[in-house]
């Protein structure tokens, strides 16, 4: 299969999805003429048009409240929000008015709109562009959040987004844009809900998502080295979250590993745990290990900035503490 | 709507009237079933601000779009809700225009093109311009009204909108509905500028303050702002001065307000105001008829909806299935 990277699958997945239904628009600071700062939109307004693929000016609650507004009476709006750590400013539309309309009005709208946006470390961008912010959102009964891992998945997952009737923020990770991996070509779609095995193992369950997944197989294969066999999860899509795969992953090996990029204190992580203990419980043989981000702001400086995130050698370090 | 001078026509006029009157006797009923610990939470009525719902919505073509506030009664009467389904809703029944759910701040009803209620002061300028935004790209003739207040005039989201609308000529109409007071605190504490209406330059569209107690000012501003937008010269900005005339909400224990300017806005009330310009040709034996049908449709509501099932227990949550 042909290999794109990260960032040209998830153009791949607008055009396509451009080309297919007149009611898709793309709307976000820099995305028109400029292409996007990390270039997914780049040429899309010169092939459709400025009026289906339009710059904003730097106003995220205008922004997500339009893709309310707009998915309320029949568009498909794919609007973009620079850096998650610009997403609390879009935060009423998402917990006040998208996660709430839907089902307050009786299911008289449906809001089948996308917030792309990207978030993650190590980039030396600093405490305010740099955070992941994913547990913020998928708090949020009634809205859909995906985070891909690959490639193919970028394109897979945005593709369901796009198609999806109820709200979906679709986070990017800014280190994985240029990663490149096998995607296939014309329509794919993954369907938004099921987690994917990354790599099979019998002796501890790795769950990770979006960048973290890499240090995640990484970690496996230094585990290997040793004669330990993780297994490696991506749960791709944090909500809805997909227990069954946790359950018959733990099942196998009975010990587990949660990583996420997020501070760690009421993070994503929590709920990957707890879910194990509802799901997983009789078949644990040591407690679920939790690694997260370090709970203070993202310093600058890189040595502090990477010491602010897991990686591979923190999470080879939790599974041998659960196998210890 | 009946010329091209954007006046309404003798028979449009009695119907906001009888609008405004259904509107202020179904506030009345409102109180009385608070006192009377029949509903729950707060209620905000909108007494004294009838000729600005209703006389905005009647300006209005029948396919375009009302974002409403957290007073939005006027709204829906305007929109052309019945009385059942807003006080079933208002009294949480399953029979309500929302089943229920919204309970009387969010109510909504897609077929009458309200989407809709909005208990976020200022929520619903961002989503507002995001219909325009629709109706524009699919080059539909509709126009989006969104109301707000001299409250939510002070946020961020509000001006937002405003610029975006302004910058993309969007089909929308941002009605400021002036009653003075954010919750208690009075409009001159809340605002660098008195008049709201001047905002609108900042925002390369044109703003009008009228008198919102006059009925005929606002359906004539309204009409005027609408046709602007259906011809694709972008949105308007209007600011009708009225007064929310029993407070705050069913919560508000008062004090903050002068008994003389309570009597004084007592005396423009709008209802006798637009009787005052009817009854001459209308008659009043017409007039009284048409007042004693309202209270007599309220009250008839009131006991169907009180009357009417309350929704079942437990109820899958059928549109949130993430």
């Amino acid at each position: 299969m042909r290999e794109l990277r990260y960032a040209e699958a998830l153009q791949e997945a607008l055009i396509q999805e451009m080309a297919r239904d007149p009611s898709v628009i793309l709307f976000g600071e820099d995305v028109g003429q400029y292409g996007g700062v990390f270039k997914v939109t780049a040429g899309l307004q010169e092939r459709f048009g400025e009026s289906r693929v339009r710059d904003t000016p730097i106003s995220e609650q205008a922004i997500a409240g339009m893709a309310v507004g707009a998915s309320m009476l029949g568009m498909k709006p794919v609007a973009e929000i620079m850096y998650v750590d610009f997403l609390p400013l879009a935060m009423d539309q998402l917990v006040n008015q998208a996660s709430v309309l839907p089902a307050i009005w009786n299911g008289q709208v449906t809001l089948p709109f996308v917030l792309r946006t990207q978030g993650g470390a190590g980039a030396g961008a600093g405490a305010q562009h740099s955070k992941s912010l994913e547990a913020w959102v998928a708090h949020i009964p009634g809205i859909k959040v995906v985070m891909p891992a690959t490639p193919a998945d970028a394109k897979g997952l945005l593709t369901a987004a796009i198609r999806d009737p109820n709200p979906v923020v679709f986070i990017e990770h800014k280190f994985l844009y240029n990663s490149r991996g096998p995607v296939p070509e014309g329509e794919h779609l993954e369907a938004i809900g099921p987690a994917v095995v990354r790599r099979q193992g019998s002796d501890v369950t790795l769950v990770a998502s979006s960048r973290m997944v890499l240090e995640a197989l990484s970690a496996a294969e230094h585990l290997a080295g040793e004669g330990i066999a993780a297994e490696v999860i991506d749960v791709r899509t944090l909500r809805p979250l997909d227990g069954d795969c946790l359950a018959a992953s733990i099942a196998k090996t009975h010990r587990a590993v949660v990583v996420n990029e997020g501070w760690r204190f009421c993070g994503y992580g929590a709920e990957l745990a707890a879910t194990i203990n509802e799901v997983a419980f009789g078949w644990l043989d040591a407690p679920v290990e939790r690694l997260g981000g370090q709970d203070r702001p993202i310093p600058f400086a890189q040595d502090l900035e990477l010491a602010s995130i897991p990686d591979a050698e923190a999470i080879v370090a939790a599974a041998k503490r659960s196998l210890a | 709507m009946s010329d091209g001078g954007n006046r309404p026509s003798g028979e449009e006029l009695l119907e906001i009237y009888r609008r405004m009157v259904l509107t202020r006797r179904l506030e009345e009923a409102l109180g009385r079933l608070h006192k009377a610990g029949k509903t729950r939470g707060p209620i905000h009525r909108c007494d004294g601000q009838e000729a600005v719902g209703i006389g905005a919505c009647a300006a209005l073509e029948p396919g375009d779009i009302v974002t409403s506030t957290h007073r939005g009664h006027a709204h829906h009467i305007g929109k052309g809700l019945g009385v059942v389904p807003i006080l079933a809703e208002i009294l949480g029944r399953a029979s309500g225009a929302c089943g229920g759910k919204a309970g009387h701040m969010l109510i909504a009803d897609r077929g009458q093109g309200l989407l809709g209620g909005c208990g976020i002061v200022g929520g619903a300028q961002p989503i507002a311009i995001g219909q325009a935004l629709a109706l524009q790209c699919q080059e539909k003739d509709g126009v989006v009204l969104t109301f707000f207040g001299d409250g939510a005039a002070q946020i961020g989201g509000c001006h937002e909108a405003m610029n975006l609308a302004g910058l993309w000529k969007l089909p929308v109409i941002f009605f400021c509905e002036h009653n003075e007071y954010g919750l208690t605190v009075a409009a001159e504490q809340q605002s660098a500028v008195p008049d709201l209406a001047s905002r609108a330059a900042g925002y390369a569209m044109p703003g009008v303050q009228i008198d919102g107690n006059d009925a005929q000012a606002v359906f004539k501003a309204t009409a005027s702002a609408a046709a602007r937008a259906r011809r694709g010269e972008g949105p308007s900005l209007i600011e009708a001065r009225t007064y929310r005339a029993t407070g705050f909400s069913t919560s508000d224990v008062g004090g903050y307000q002068s008994e003389e300017e309570l009597a004084a806005w007592r005396a423009k009330d709008p209802i006798l105001r637009l009787r005052a310009q009817l009854v001459d040709a209308a008659g009043e034996a017409a007039l009284e008829e048409m007042e004693r049908a309202a209270a007599e449709e309220v009250e008839a509501a009131v006991k169907t909806a009180l009357a009417a099932p309350v929704p079942e227990r437990v109820e899958r949550a059928e549109y949130v299935d993430a």
